[in-house]
């Protein structure tokens, strides 16, 4: 039943990304990106890895998006025309992909009850982090807040000051109007 | 059975309207064109993750639906406003 829906999300995803590598018109180009990214968080949230999605989401179709038309601002809208095919980064390409493929050759297969993933988060986790956390009952938490807790503060931190740099990148020079402004393009 | 078949009849019809919409993004003369698809696209993309929780058994997952069609939104503000402007403000630095 989920090969239904696989298939199809990748075949989009090839061919929006053999758009994208086709188009000469960079602001379609950017909304084709916008594409890629819902088309590949959907794929990751069928895969079972809602976190991976929500960041692919929130950063691909989001951030990212925000960031290149500011981008596109500063610069002109049209790539110029190439004379020749480019053969040599296609072959490039190709040669990193097969061994982005041959890399893949050696991690377990989707679902394989065997994986590393399946078996190295052993029980006591569940055993022990209600009596180490004082009863809190939801282990995801206790793992994200405490066991990795300094992990997380990272992470935190790493995304609060990339929310402020994105700020001081968009925010106009002048001061009237600068608050909404801001706050729609980023929020 | 039978509602499970319903489900995967609906996912078939969504994917199928965003190939479409797809499809008018790519040809779209105009930039209301692929504004449009794109919306639409987004559109589709939240009911298809909508459908596929129900299908699967998990509806755990709509919020995550939630924050795609927010997301969808702030992108098309986006590109709207660098479609009037040519920046993101009125007198920003035009290309």
């Amino acid at each position: 039943m989920s090969s239904l829906i696989d298939f199809p999300i990748l075949a989009l995803l090839a061919i929006t990304a053999v758009t994208i590598a086709r188009m000469r018109d960079l602001w379609a180009a950017i909304m084709f990106t916008g594409i890629y990214s819902f088309l590949s968080a959907s794929w990751m949230l069928i895969l079972d890895a809602p976190d991976v999605a929500f960041t692919e989401a929130a950063v691909g179709a989001g951030i990212a998006t925000v960031l290149m038309l500011s981008t596109l601002a500063l610069t002109g809208k049209k790539d110029r025309q190439l004379a020749h095919a480019p053969i040599m980064p296609f072959f490039l390409v190709l040669i990193t992909g097969c061994v982005l493929v041959y890399g893949t050759l050696d991690m377990p297969h989707f679902g394989d009850p065997n994986a590393p993933i399946q078996l190295h988060p052993n029980p006591s986790f569940v055993e022990k982090s209600q009596h180490d956390m004082h009863g809190l009952p939801n282990v995801v938490t206790a793992v994200l807040a405490s066991y990795r807790g300094y992990d997380t503060l990272g992470e935190t931190t790493v995304v609060l000051t990339a929310g402020i740099a994105v700020m001081i990148i968009l925010r106009k020079e002048k001061d009237d109007g600068d608050q909404e402004a801001s706050t729609e393009t980023i929020s | 059975m039978i509602s499970i078949d319903m489900f995967a009849v609906t996912s078939i019809a969504i994917l199928v309207t965003m190939t479409l919409a797809l499809v008018r993004a790519m040809f779209g003369p105009t930039v209301f064109d692929r504004v449009l698809a794109l919306n639409t696209f987004g559109t589709k993309t939240v009911l298809l993750i909508c459908v596929v929780d129900f299908m699967t058994g998990r509806d755990d997952f709509l919020d995550l639906a939630l924050l795609y069609s927010l997301m969808n939104f702030i992108g098309m503000v986006a590109l709207l406003r660098f479609a009037e402007y040519g920046s993101f403000s009125d007198e920003g630095v035009s290309p």
